[in-house]
């Protein structure tokens, strides 16, 4: 009987497949997502946003907080450990969390290296602004990509250059003659094997989902006919006026990302997005986006 | 231009199988390569031929197709979708009387009751389903298990692929039980319909795809779907 095959860990992101995960700080929050039709939830501390505001340390969610959430919900449940911190993964798979994201939300705990995911049972998605970083992840045993976009800002654009990018160096790939690769692999600073891959299938070896400043249905959407195979909506719901009927419009949106007249309704009546920021206004210091390496 | 039942009736005469692949979300795209190994095609494909295969997001979409695939996924989230508009109740009319395969969260749908927790369902299935049964994403695995298949001869072992799986319970009278792991039902036939706690859209064994296709050629001739259109 196979238990640690990397087959399970990306099947479980196949199940996640055009669906929305939803952050959230608390169970009611959890039974709010569950009841909107989320796909997984995300346990964590404190939602980007706040952690933008509060600064801080931002670290892994307190365990009671977790262990509540996991009892409201059937649904699967996601948890973030900083970049690097290892043991705080390994505390999170002893939990029997279902995913762990190895997140540029939460401040780093590693200048230098990332988690060894292979080490581990439970899967692991990773942020990636690029194909090179989607790589490297992939490599070091990352069952999902996300973009990285801009966390906390409501502000899409860089979730959509994020997206772009990687499907545009993916489509670059399929058309590179055989000793191209080579070089294009070490440009990308990426195992040529897992770039070869790529040429061949025009794809990555795992799901390819978007976060990161996704605060509307028609943002969920745009990711959605970008290339993107699910979603990840942060700080987007529970920091909107009416989080529920959100959080339902934006499952809607998914789903139905390829038809406008759904899209129109999934807009009507809505309340009050998130305030957002302006993401083109952070300084360079104060973009997440960057941690990661 | 012909009438619609004209049209209908041209249909039938035509070879090919038209399949939907329920795609409110999950692994959908899994049971779509699946479907394309064994050479069925994109009904958007000009170049379709043998059967062709479409999203079905709406109940609208159910019309004129001679099969459904209900994939892995969240259940909770694929019945959200299925609450708007009758989508439940025509679906169940449609599992009714056309085949259907469920996988993992299909098979929940289909089931006559759902438990862990409790929530709606098809009820075409004459089988009890407690969701997330083997625990976690952690206890998930895979397992090779003998099946019954069609030739009932001794078959390579089927690949297992169990994530967050069901367990399938108090199976019915009707239900024909055709893959075991230590000793429970994995997978089951009722009629038309398949069930499977497991996922055969992740494995590159199209085997229990074929079986499903070969329910849908046999359904398709029989008398009774003539006299009970969709």
């Amino acid at each position: 009987m196979e238990q640690n095959g990397f087959r399970l860990k990306t099947g479980l992101a196949e199940m996640l497949k055009g669906g929305v995960i939803m952050d959230v700080t608390d169970a009611d929050q959890a039974r709010i997502a569950e009841e909107a039709g989320a796909a997984a939830v995300m346990a964590l501390e404190r939602v980007p946003a706040d952690i933008r505001r509060e600064g801080g340390v931002a670290r892994m969610a307190a365990i009671r907080k977790i262990r509540q959430i996991m009892a409201a919900v059937s649904i699967p449940v996601m948890a973030k450990c900083r970049i690097g911190h290892f043991v705080e993964a390994q505390i999170l798979e002893a939990l029997g969390v279902d995913y762990i994201d190895e997140s540029e939300v939460l401040t780093p705990a590693d200048e230098l290296h990332h988690v060894d995911k292979h080490a581990f049972k439970v899967p692991f998605v990773c942020g990636a602004r690029n194909l090179g970083e989607a790589l490297r992840r992939i490599a070091e045993g990352a069952a999902m990509i996300r973009t990285k976009g801009e966390a906390g800002t409501g502000d899409v654009v860089h979730a959509v250059r994020h997206m772009r990018a990687i499907v545009a160096e993916m489509r670059q790939l399929t058309v590179l003659s055989p000793e191209e690769l080579f070089a294009r692999a070490k440009e990308l600073q990426s195992p040529y094997e897992l770039v070869r891959l790529v040429a061949r299938e025009g794809k990555l070896p795992v799901p390819n989902f978007s976060a990161g400043g996704i605060a509307t249905p028609a943002d969920a959407a745009l990711m959605m006919q970008l290339g993107a195979e699910a979603v990840f909506v942060g700080s987007g719901i529970f920091k909107s006026e009416d989080p529920s009927a959100r959080a339902r419009a934006i499952v809607r949106a998914t789903t139905h990302y390829q038809d406008p007249k759904t899209l129109l309704e999934c807009c009507e009546e809505l309340g009050e997005p998130m305030r957002g920021l302006d993401a083109a206004a952070l300084k360079p210091e104060e973009q997440l986006q960057t941690r990661g390496w | 231009m012909p009438a619609p039942d004209q049209l209908e009736g041209e249909d039938q005469e035509k070879p090919r199988i038209r399949l939907g692949i329920l795609a409110l979300q999950g692994d959908y795209a899994a049971h779509a390569r699946a479907l394309e190994r064994l050479g069925l095609r994109p009904e958007s494909d000009p170049a379709a031929a043998d059967g062709v295969w479409r999203w079905v997001r709406r109940a609208a979409d159910l019309e004129g197709l001679d099969g459904l695939i209900l994939p892995g996924g969240e259940s909770t989230t694929m019945l959200k979708f299925l609450a708007e508009a009758g989508f439940l109740e025509q679906l169940r009319a449609f599992a009714a009387a056309r085949p259907c395969f469920g996988t993992c969260a299909g098979a929940i749908l289909l089931a006559r009751r759902v438990s862990h927790p409790d929530q709606p369902s098809l009820g075409v299935l004459d089988l009890a389903v407690e969701r997330n049964a083997y625990g976690r994403q952690i206890d998930s695995f895979i397992a090779p298990g003998e099946w019954e298949g069609v030739s009932r001869a001794a078959e390579p072992p089927l690949e297992m692929v169990f994530i967050r799986a069901p367990r399938f319970r108090q199976p019915g009278e009707a239900i024909q039980v055709l893959a075991r792991w230590r000793g429970e039902p994995v997978l089951v036939r009722q009629g038309n319909l398949l069930a499977a706690a497991f996922h055969p859209e992740l494995t590159e064994d199209t085997r229990v795809h074929a079986m499903f296709l070969r329910i849908i050629q046999t359904a398709r001739q029989s008398p009774e779907r003539l006299t009970k259109p969709a």
